[in-house]
């Protein structure tokens, strides 16, 4: 092996530590190639010279230790960049600024403008082009499909905004609501650049979707924590804040947050660990034991479970959370693991869930039958019927994967196909639901 | 020249830091340059891993007491070159006076030692240079 071939082994081998900087090795691959000139000038061979130079230097990992106690930042992966952000990226801050200081200003005008009913409807309508318009720049998206798009939001608006939804009404509540789910989907023709059909590019947006749902949290409780400051000491100092903060700072805030979490999530893609796949982890377990203890109470008090509708839109909540669950995990998966212990426990987090869920719509199912349907009755009957599809062939598919049957790919395809039904589902709510429940 | 001395690692490691400063408050200098010159200066008997050098640059750099700057060698390499600041010359004076009281007290200790022939003698005598018999008298 020539000498040029050991130096780049040994870089390649230095630069998988993490706490050693590109200089520092650099700079210490500088070191042995003075060494190795120095001892081949004395008359050693190149490789001799080399195996010397290497040997004085010391192990590797011993001196990526040292660096570690120096620099300990660097075990640390950074998100954003320490240096001021170069052409390119400082032009992305600023689209992503302005597009969600154009979503605060629509959502201030709305305010100002119409009844809060309507406003909070149309709120999806007024947010959500402005993370598509986002997406469409940053993937170039083409002409045609930025028309259809730009047709889907003025349309849902026109329903939303013109339908005559009665006040205060349960299928107003349903449209704001399942509003924001289906336009959701819209945003993520966006993200795939208009290639929605891609597997791949769902599964994308399903990842993208719970790290977005994981900043803009992190977001919001920091947010809600200034607001709150804000509002004690103004009411300390004898200012009422609360018609400000309600109808500028909170509103504004959670819209220009949208796209701040959106352009976060994007940005440390590559960078740094998804989390929403390590928060799966963990709650994996405690929703089973949940799922367990919520059977034990049915079994324990059979009476309860025609207690109300309350009871199914719970269900479908828990239901809403196990495929979370499930669907990050899948997401995160490495596909060339082989199946264990932590395949098995999630199929049977989705066949306690779906024990449980099929109880209660036995039971919901005689309650609709005896006392008529609603449209609060009938959207979580709805909901839960489409998730319960999800799960049966999720978990049966699950099973033969965690058995060493079938594969991963199995899966994922079955979710991203699987995918575009929940915004259907959405729309539905919105758009057919009122008219057949005369808007009440 | 006798075989290198094993050094204690406590020993160098508490001696690294005066010894850098000390070299680079003469000019400033590389890293490899650094270790040759602190082999002359031990007469090769003062050994380190090369490598643990470059974390204890770092620090004194992030401490303020070594200033570094990529320059280009006169090979055409690019090459870190690290320079004392006024922060390492007060810190180096301050490690001079620490390792006076030191050297002093020892010295003494070893004094007494050669009074009493006592038993180190043996052990010191190949790396003074003098002879083996001196302990075992």
């Amino acid at each position: 092996m020539g000498i040029e071939e050991e130096f780049a082994r040994w870089r390649a081998y230095a630069s998988a530590q993490p706490t050693l900087a590109a200089d520092d090795i650099a700079e210490m691959e500088g070191h042995l190639q003075d060494q190795v000139a120095d001892l081949a000038a004395a008359g050693l061979d190149d490789d001799e010279a080399f195996l010397i130079a290497i040997k004085r230097m010391g192990r590797v990992d011993d001196i990526s230790r040292e660096f570690a106690r120096v620099h300990s930042e660097r075990l640390w992966k950074q998100l954003l960049p320490v240096a001021e952000p170069a052409g390119p990226e400082r032009r992305e801050v600023a689209v992503v600024l302005a597009l969600a200081v154009g979503a605060a200003l629509v959502v201030r005008l709305g305010i100002a403008l119409l009844p809060d009913e309507v406003a909070l409807r149309l709120a999806a309508v007024g947010v959500l082009p402005f993370l598509t318009a986002y997406f469409a720049w940053k993937r170039r998206l083409r002409p045609p499909v930025a028309g259809v798009l730009t047709a889907v939001f003025v349309v849902s608006g026109l329903l939303l905004g013109l339908l005559p939804f009665d006040d205060g009404g349960a299928t107003g509540v349903l449209a704001i609501l399942h509003a924001p789910v289906a336009l959701w989907l819209t945003v993520g023709i966006a993200y795939a650049g208009g290639d929605w059909r891609s597997h791949e590019r769902r599964m994308d947006f399903v990842r993208f979707t719970g790290e977005w749902i994981v900043y803009y949290t992190l977001i919001a409780l920091g947010g809600g924590v200034l607001v709150g400051l804000t509002a004690g000491i103004f009411n300390a100092i004898g200012v009422d804040p609360t018609t400000v903060l309600a109808t500028w700072v909170l509103p504004c805030g959670a819209a220009g947050a949208v796209l701040v979490a959106a352009w976060l999530v994007e940005a440390k893609q590559a960078v740094i660990e998804n989390i929403a796949p390590v928060l799966t982890l963990v709650f994996t377990p405690l929703t089973l034991a949940l799922l367990i203890a919520v059977l034990g109470g049915f079994i324990a008090r059979p009476r309860v479970i025609d207690g109300g509708r309350d009871l199914l839109v719970l269900m479908a909540l828990i239901l809403v959370l196990v495929l979370g669950l499930w669907l990050y995990a899948v997401s995160a998966r490495a596909p060339e693991r082989a199946a264990g212990l932590f395949d098995r426990l999630q199929v049977a987090m989705l066949v306690a869930a779906i024990g449980v869920d099929l109880i209660v719509l036995v039971a919901m199912t005689a309650r609709i039958a005896e006392f008529g349907a609603s449209a609060n009755k009938v959207a979580a009957l709805g909901l839960n019927l489409v998730i319960l599809v999800n799960l049966v062939r999720s978990a049966w598919l699950g099973g033969r994967f965690a058995l060493g049957r079938g594969s991963l790919v199995e899966l994922e395809r079955w979710q991203t196909t699987y995918l575009p039904l929940y915004g259907v589902w959405a729309a539905a709510v919105v758009c057919v639901l009122p008219p057949v429940f005369g808007f009440a | 020249m006798s075989t290198p001395l094993r050094i204690d690692k406590d020993l160098v490691a508490a001696s690294a830091t005066p010894l850098v400063l000390g070299i680079l408050a003469e000019e400033e200098s590389h890293g490899y340059a650094i270790l040759k010159k602190i082999t002359e200066l031990s007469g090769g008997r003062l050994a380190w891993t090369d490598g643990m050098l470059y974390p204890l640059l770092h620090r004194l750099e992030r401490s303020g007491q070594v200033a570094a700057a990529w320059g280009v060698s006169e090979t055409g390499r690019r090459r870190k070159v690290y320079a004392i600041t006024a922060t390492g010359r007060a810190a180096l004076a301050e490690r001079h006076g620490q390792w006076q009281v030191v050297s002093e007290a020892l010295e003494r200790i070893w004094d007494r030692f050669g009074d009493l022939g006592g038993d180190l003698g043996g052990d010191l005598g190949g790396d003074l240079g003098g002879e083996p018999s001196l302990g075992g008298a």
